[in-house]
């Protein structure tokens, strides 16, 4: 098992390098760089550049030097000093912008996939082992009509909904007096009482698809002959249930956490943006714009890391949970 | 009187059972009418083509009939005996008890247990083999974990697991097929049972583990006085381990005897027909092709009037065989053959229908 984590582990290393080089490559793509932004900017404002400040700025990112010099100076930065570069739109060091929104937008995440998964757990059982039935019918009518409704449809409707009849604005992540407070309890609790509402909408269609995956894999494993040697030895039709197929069920149930993830993060970014919910999704997508780019690669990176690290928790708990992978 | 003194020896008695499949497309009849019993210490062995309900027969005992399947007619007694398990002396029902309900499962795994055909499938590709052996016997009996652990090294030593104490720890897909179908009859046996059934123990197993498979049973069978009920399509095995046949024929018993008349003196044309069908080694040295069975069996849906087996038999006699059910006939004690041919012989009380010849 040790050796099985620490090969998975190495293997996130070369997967890592490539996903930042990848992530710096798209931010080059734009034609021009950050310092010609800039000037053109200024300049656009009447404004003249400091030709010391530029020179500064341009042998701090090696602006003029081939790509791979860029590439190290960056990654060489991120590495010893935590430093990603500027962002341009907001003049400030990328790292002050980032670590709050990816955060926010982690706990955005893991509480859909909890959601998600606690909505989808026992409805996909229930439909597989009443196959046929109406709460079986209801089940996949619900869950079809939640995974063809866009998510920010849904945002604007429980917008709507919520403004007309409760007379209360769900925008946001916090109350107006807790937006630039300090952590503290409070502004947990009044993070709680927000949170639900974008959870419930990034997570409809996760757990309607869920709940199909669920319900498709239990029905094939109830039709395995290991559930009848179970069944003959006299064991209780419900523990016998979730001793067995259940369990050999939920593996491809873990591994969807892996996919999952980077589609509750891509999805969250249209919701935050109707919701405007301070996540990482509205700024990546004001920094592309803009052509924000160490902004916009640091994000794409962090997020592809995210995503690199859910895979290797779902793999980890799936060889946690079947012998067959862990024995490989 | 006779039928009683075999009746006393009898473990399990099936009476006119017929257990159904309701699909969409129409009713499946897998088993129909079939009565046959199983007496204790005695291995009974049923025969049959694929599809010919040997198998739903046997899950019937123990009321493990896949849905849409059920019993629809018929009884399944078993006469528990005082000394053994859960009946008591009584006589039950198996096939009136709830398939869901306590009493059976109560039967299912301790009086008597089952063996299925794939040894790879039929055990749970994620728990460990010691897990799977003693669930059983920690469901059935009020054994610590320690002492069913106990047990289970016991029992894989006895079906010839080496080192059974790590074996306990492995899992089904780190054994051989031969070594997974002996787990399987460790975790059958884990309750001394006095009825095992074993569904095509040894159809998915090479034939070298299959005969040292059956070798064990019968071992087995001596040494804890149980009887078995072998559920089976290769009639070699038949001839090897049976003590009484039957031969069922599209959900129907056809013809049952012990396993020596059946095989020297066949009497059904189905029977007759099966026995021709068997290679032999040095009986005829030119070339000479296997018998088979001329036709096809009859689509499930679609059954012929009549005799089941009409449209395939050779001594068919139109407007007799397809007209009405052949009656069984009892030729002797314990023998018993559903054919139109005997009924004549049996009114008249003459001697014996000679199977005829070729």
């Amino acid at each position: 098992m040790l050796q099985f984590l620490i090969r998975r582990i190495l293997y996130m290393i070369p997967t890592m390098i490539a996903v930042s080089i990848v992530a710096f490559i798209i931010i080059q793509l734009p034609p021009g760089d950050y310092l010609t932004t800039l000037v053109a900017s200024l300049a656009a404002q009447g404004e003249t550049v400091d030709p010391a400040r530029l020179d500064a700025l341009k042998d701090r990112y090696g602006l003029g030097q081939p790509v791979y010099v860029q590439y190290l100076k960056w990654m060489k930065g991120i590495l010893l000093e935590g430093d990603f570069g500027d962002s341009f739109g907001w003049n400030r060091p990328v790292s002050d912008l980032i670590w709050g929104r990816l955060a926010l937008t982690f706990v955005l995440s893991l509480a859909s996939l909890i959601f998600v998964w606690l909505v989808a757990f026992p409805i996909g059982i229930y439909s597989a082992v009443k196959q046929y039935s109406i709460g079986d019918y209801f089940a996949t009518f619900i869950g079809f009509l939640g995974l063809a409704t866009p998510d920010f449809l849904l945002a604007l409707i429980m917008m709507y909904i919520s403004f007309k009849f409760f007379n209360q604005s769900v925008g946001g992540l916090f109350s107006p007096e807790f937006q630039e407070a300090p952590w503290d309890w409070a502004r947990v609790v009044d993070l709680l009482g927000h949170l639900w509402v974008p959870v419930v909408i990034i997570g409809t269609s996760g757990t309607a698809s869920l709940i199909r995956i669920m319900r498709a894999n239990l029905l094939d494993e109830l039709r395995k002959p290991y559930v009848v040697t179970a069944r003959a030895k006299g064991l209780p039709e419900w523990k016998l249930l979730f001793k067995y197929p259940v369990r050999v069920a939920l593996n491809p149930f873990i591994s969807t956490v892996g996919w999952v993830l980077p589609t509750l993060v891509s999805g969250a970014a249209i919701v935050s943006i109707v919701l405007s919910l301070p996540t990482t999704g509205p700024l990546l997508i004001r920094a592309l714009l803009q052509q924000d780019m160490y902004l916009a690669a640091s994000f794409i990176m962090m997020l592809s890391i995210l995503t690199i690290i859910g895979t290797l928790v779902s793999d980890l708990l799936l060889a946690w949970l079947d012998p067959r992978i862990r024995y490989e | 009187m006779a039928s009683d003194a075999q009746n006393s020896n009898a473990l399990i008695e099936v009476k006119g059972l017929k257990t159904h499949f309701f699909l969409d497309e129409g009713t499946v009849q897998a088993v129909n009418g079939v009565s046959f019993s199983i007496d204790r210490h005695k291995t009974l062995c049923v025969v049959g083509e694929s599809g010919c309900g040997k198998s739903v027969t046997a899950r019937s005992i123990l009321q493990i009939v896949d849905h849409p399947g059920r019993i629809v007619e018929g009884q399944i007694l078993y006469h528990g005996d005082a000394a053994h398990n859960s009946a008591g002396g009584e006589v039950i029902d198996l096939a009136a008890l709830n398939p869901r309900g306590k009493e059976i499962r109560s039967i299912r795994g301790k009086d008597i247990s089952m063996i299925f055909q794939e040894p790879m499938t039929s055990l749970s590709p994620i728990h460990t083999v010691g897990n799977q052996i003693t669930e059983a016997i920690l469901l059935h009996t009020e054994m610590t974990q320690e002492e069913a652990d106990a047990r289970a090294v016991e029992l894989l030593r006895r079906v010839g697991i080496p080192k059974p104490e790590d074996r306990l720890k492995a899992y089904p897909f780190q054994l051989s097929g031969g070594m997974r179908q002996r787990v399987m009859i460790a975790m059958a046996l884990s309750c001394n049972p006095v009825l095992l059934i074993a569904d095509e123990p040894t159809t998915a197993v090479d034939v070298t583990t299959q005969a040292q498979i059956l070798e064990l049973l019968d071992e087995l069978k001596a040494e804890l006085g149980m009887a078995i009920l072998l559920i089976t399509h290769d009639l070699g095995v038949v001839a090897e381990t049976a003590d009484d046949v039957v031969v069922m024929y599209l959900g129907q018993v056809v013809e049952r005897g012990d396993v020596d008349s059946i095989f020297h003196a066949p009497q059904h044309p189905y029977t007759q027909a099966l026995m021709r069908s068997i290679p032999k080694l040095g009986v005829s040295r030119h070339l000479q092709r296997l018998d088979s069975i001329r036709g096809m069996v009859p689509d499930p849906y679609n059954r012929p009037n009549g005799c089941m087996f009409g449209p395939r038999c050779e001594h068919f006699m139109p407007g007799r065989c397809d007209a009405a059910d052949p009656p069984t006939i009892q030729l002797a004690t314990n023998r018993e053959v559903k054919c139109f041919l005997y009924e004549d012989e049996a009114n008249s009380g003459s001697s014996k229908f000679t199977p005829a010849e070729r």
